[in-house]
């Protein structure tokens, strides 16, 4: 039988086609600045190792203009990413069910949302007062 | 009728003998409020153009025949009313990611033919027994644990909603991946070895990045994203060599 002759269409711009997929390359794309506040963090705990000097000069790094920016951005995006983070997390749950029925996708994430809040003002809390 | 109104459809048309590649078509068509989009190109092929190509059958959302782009988004032709895009336009086309045979009808012999046959679809009993020693047993809770999975009737929206597929053709994809979930899940299979080196693998699902738009799409409610994730946990336990003491059975 002669070959069927098809089109594939290119994938070029696939993201762009649908909102849904703009939120999922954002979804995605907010980690990188999670990636690199890690890193800072990481730099700050090296900068400790080497003495005071060293991690002095690591906070001082911390308190200028471009820093603080970055950080406001790295707070919302992250801010973002958990909640996106939790929005998904029905699909990666097991199946939990309750009484033979499934547990609503919308409690399973909101568990999530309120655990990742009751965290970040805990945390917030002993920095700030303890 | 006296509340026919009329809405401009766009249809992507290719004609594999004649055209390098598709183009649209634009065609005004009347409606009325129950007209549905697929019956918007039935009158498409009845009154203006009959060489207009596409799939279809039973009209209810349940052979899964129709698929089609509707503006950009996967949907069963069938299942869409052209009073709900009125007074915009429609623009049609085949579903995404599949190569295009003509017009509105894809080539899918990817997925019924290499990938649906990959997860072995059946139940694999751990010893088979004769039609004489009577049926499996199945409790109403064993039942609900793959119900969900089963009830897939391929219509590959999924997949036209999976750009991972789109990009690299090789992922075994959402439909065939709940459709494993769906045997692996049954307390009568006893088959999650003999289908983990196609679910372990980098075309199973860790294929999946979890766009989530094929459980969004799916007008059967499989929710394979939900199918694909959790077994991401299970090739997990697999890979360490804890599953079988974590999960003797295997999906369920």
């Amino acid at each position: 039988m002669a070959q069927i002759r098809t089109y594939v269409r290119p994938m070029n711009g696939w993201w762009r086609r649908n909102p849904y997929f703009v939120r999922y390359m954002i979804r995605e794309g907010s980690s990188v600045f999670l990636a690199i506040y890690s890193v800072i963090l990481l730099v700050g705990l090296l900068r400790l190792s080497q003495g005071q000097a060293a991690w002095e000069a690591w906070r001082a790094a911390l308190t200028s203009p471009w820093s603080i920016l970055f950080h406001w951005l790295a707070l919302l995006t992250v801010s973002y990413h958990a909640y996106t983070w939790w929005k998904v997390s029905p699909k990666t749950a097991p199946d939990l069910r309750v009484g033979g029925r499934p547990v609503p996708e919308v409690l399973i994430a909101a568990g999530g949302w309120l655990a990742t809040i009751g965290a970040s003002v805990l945390i917030y809390v002993i920095v700030r007062w303890m | 009728m006296a509340d026919t109104r009329t809405i401009e459809i766009e249809v992507l048309r290719y004609n594999p003998e004649r055209d390098t590649e598709p183009h649209f078509q634009t065609f005004q068509v009347p409606f009325s409020d129950d007209t549905s989009v697929l019956q918007g190109l039935q009158y498409i092929k009845d009154h203006l153009d009959g060489s207009l190509t596409f799939r279809w059958s039973c009209r209810m959302a349940i052979c899964g025949s129709c698929g089609k782009m509707v503006n950009g988004v996967p949907e069963l032709s069938c299942h869409k009313f052209l009073r709900d895009y009125y007074p915009g336009k429609v623009r049609i086309e085949p579903l995404s990611h599949f190569p295009v045979l003509r017009d509105l009808v894809i080539d899918q012999t990817d997925v019924f033919d290499r990938k649906l046959p990959a997860v072995k679809p059946y139940v694999i009993p751990e010893t088979p027994k004769p039609l004489a020693a009577g049926t499996y047993v199945q409790t109403p809770q064993q039942f609900h644990k793959y119900y969900q999975y089963s009830q897939c009737i391929n219509c590959l929206l999924c997949y036209a909603a999976c750009p991972q597929y789109g990009l690299k053709p090789d992922f075994i994809g959402p439909a065939a991946l709940a459709l494993m979930h769906r045997y692996n899940a049954d307390s009568r299979d006893r088959g999650w070895e003999e289908r983990a080196e196609v679910l372990n693998a980098e075309e199973g699902v860790w294929g999946c990045t979890l766009v989530g738009y094929c459980s969004e799409v799916c007008p059967k409610h499989v929710d394979p994203a939900h199918a694909i994730n959790q077994n991401k946990v299970n090739s997990t336990m697999d890979y360490f060599g804890v599953r079988k003491l974590l999960m003797p059975k295997g999906g369920d």
